[in-house]
């Protein structure tokens, strides 16, 4: 994982559900690159394509709801995103996404699809329109996951 | 301090001494994948390099089987060669299977004090038989095919109470929408909901399994039903192995009480397109294009039973596709026992194989644009059963036949 991200951002809403991420009928493949093709396509159907590889998602409350599938994560991964901030997060969404090396940031942010964000890992600091916020650290456990790239390296690495 | 039953179970299966908030690596008892998560857990698994933990594997095809089309029969494919190739003899294909957790219901999987991993989130379901199960990914349920084990963190509880007599038409889903209606759809995220009271008590198993089907939709991490006799005659049928019941101490620590009286509990519906978004049916007159009996929430055989109750002798409205699909092969052959295939074939419906199908949208019941569906599933969000511009309504089985008959949400007593 990279200790620092710069990008831009694009703003979802609360309880944005993984079958709005990527609808069940598309579940035929796990290949990352034509998942994303349809990432939010019944909300959003032209959003998929303006985003740019290095993006960060910015979203409302309990991001990633509903199913277990890990194709939402790898959905948002096949778009080239480097991190996703949510007020909060679904249970399995986060996991998945911890388990695949994607990182993911609890905070409340306001800003507009376009806007400019920093994210420094290191010292847990986003800066945005100006404006500076802090974040809650992983707890070690988790940091050791994502620090592996993912649960299959960390269960390597950690001789499970 | 005395424990939840959820932190009793991941503290034996960690061999420590857990709490809520805890980090723990747990021996999982079971794994089960279906066709959709388990192409990319064979992956996973086969990226660790070891060799696999047979008994804890199951393998349940379900979604989009028997296949819609040549990319899910590849995904089918390759979970059915993993399980072939590699001895794995807890698979369970078409015809013998189901969907995922009325299967590992039913084949004795789910038992107290059990933990079970289930790549799919209406894993939660086994909660009604005691069992903690938890609803994973992909990647982390092919870890544990090669370890046998999984990272969790250990969950608050809260409580639900729920006492008092459940009033008439009130089934399980009702309570489940009702509680629904109180949390809101992400107010028990990583929790653990721990039902209990004289109305929970009353209930027969199945309905029970609805109550925790649902518990997915408020975000929960698992659920939790205390054993009891209903369990125990449940179980006796079918549980393989021996299991050890558990149950929440006196004294344990909850994150927060619900205490419901059975008495405002109401037959309900969800309308789009959130399951939380609860109105009392009688609220609720709309027209419909389908209706959907079916699925891991209400698809078995006492739901067929209520569906086919209404049924009998009466015709399905013309402007309706009634679709009934039973969640279980085994369920399948009761109803046809029992003739109630034939009730429900006479009366206009469709009766169909058991898949997942029609509830995310597969296929075997897609939704065109506009149309609107009545449905015993326990999902309605935006496009989840087809067109985004559809619409789908959820409620329990037996208003879905009324509806059905009338051809707009209706309630059995108008029949």
């Amino acid at each position: 994982m990279n200790d620092r991200i710069t990008g831009n951002v694009w703003v979802l809403g609360d309880d944005i559900d993984t079958d709005q991420i990527i609808p069940a009928r598309y579940l035929v493949t796990s290949d990352e690159k034509e998942l994303a093709k349809h990432f939010m396509e019944y909300t959003d159907p032209e959003l998929a394509g303006k985003i740019k590889p290095g993006d960060v998602i910015i979203a409302g409350k309990n991001f990633g709801s509903g199913s277990s599938r890990e194709h939402a994560v790898l959905t948002i991964k096949g778009l080239g995103i480097s991190c996703v901030i949510a007020e909060s997060f679904a249970r399995i969404f986060f996991r998945n996404a911890i388990n695949l090396g994607m990182p993911l940031i609890e905070a409340k942010i306001n800003a507009n699809s376009g806007d400019k964000i920093s994210i420094d890992f290191n010292d847990s600091v986003i800066l945005i329109n100006n404006k500076k916020y802090t974040f809650k650290k992983y707890p070690d456990f988790l940091k050791n996951i994502i620090n592996a790239g993912g649960l299959i390296n960390y269960v390597r690495e950690y001789k499970w | 301090m005395g424990k939840t039953a959820v932190e009793k179970v991941f503290s034996k299966k960690s061999h420590t001494d857990s709490y809520a908030g805890d980090y723990v690596v747990a021996d999982v008892d079971y794994v089960m994948v279906n066709d959709i998560t388990g192409p990319i857990a064979v992956d996973a698994f086969n990226s660790i390099g070891n060799a696999p933990v047979r008994d804890k594997i199951v393998i349940i095809p379900d979604h989009f089987v028997p296949p819609k089309d040549i990319k899910s029969a590849i995904q089918y494919r390759k979970v059915k060669d993993f399980a072939l190739n590699n001895g794995i003899e807890n698979f369970f294909d078409i015809g013998n299977g189901g969907v995922c957790h009325q299967v590992m219901m039913e084949k004795g999987f789910a038992a107290p004090g059990r933990l079970i991993a289930g790549a799919d989130s209406h894993t939660n379901t086994y909660g009604a038989l005691s069992s903690i199960s938890v609803g994973i990914g992909s990647t982390e349920a092919g870890v544990i095919f090669a370890t046998g084990k999984m990272w969790f963190k250990v969950p608050e509880t809260i409580k639900i109470n729920i006492n008092g007599k459940l009033k008439k038409g009130v089934e399980g889903k009702d309570v489940a929408l009702k509680v629904l209606s109180i949390t809101g759809h992400d107010g028990a995220t990583y929790k653990c909901m721990e039902f209990s009271g004289t109305a929970i008590s009353s209930l027969p198993v199945n309905e029970r399994m609805t109550i925790a089907n649902m518990t997915t939709e408020a975000g929960a991490k698992c659920s939790f039903f205390d054993t009891d006799d209903k369990t125990i005659e449940y179980l006796n049928k079918r549980v393989r192995g021996d299991y050890e019941i558990v149950k929440s101490d006196a004294d344990a620590h909850y994150e927060s009480i619900i205490n419901i009286d059975a008495d405002d509990i109401e037959p309900s519906v969800a309308v789009p397109n959130s399951p939380a978004n609860v109105k009392p049916l009688s609220e609720v007159r709309v027209e419909i294009d389908q209706a959907y009996i079916g699925s891991c929430t209400n698809g078995r055989i006492e739901d067929i039973r209520k569906a086919a109750e209404i049924l009998k002798g009466r015709k399905i409205n013309k402007r309706v596709r009634l679709m009934v699909v039973p969640a279980s092969q085994e369920v399948y052959n009761q109803a046809l026992r029992e003739g109630l295939i034939d009730i429900i074939v006479n009366a206009g419906g469709y009766f169909s194989g058991t898949t997942c199908g029609a509830c995310l949208g597969g296929y075997m019941g897609v939704l065109g644009p506009g149309e609107v569906c009545i449905s015993s599933t326990n999902r309605n969000f935006i496009g989840r059963m087809g067109d985004k511009t559809s619409k789908v309504y959820l409620a329990n089985p037996s208003v879905v036949a009324a509806s059905a008959i009338l051809g707009r949400i209706a309630s059995p007593e108008e029949i």
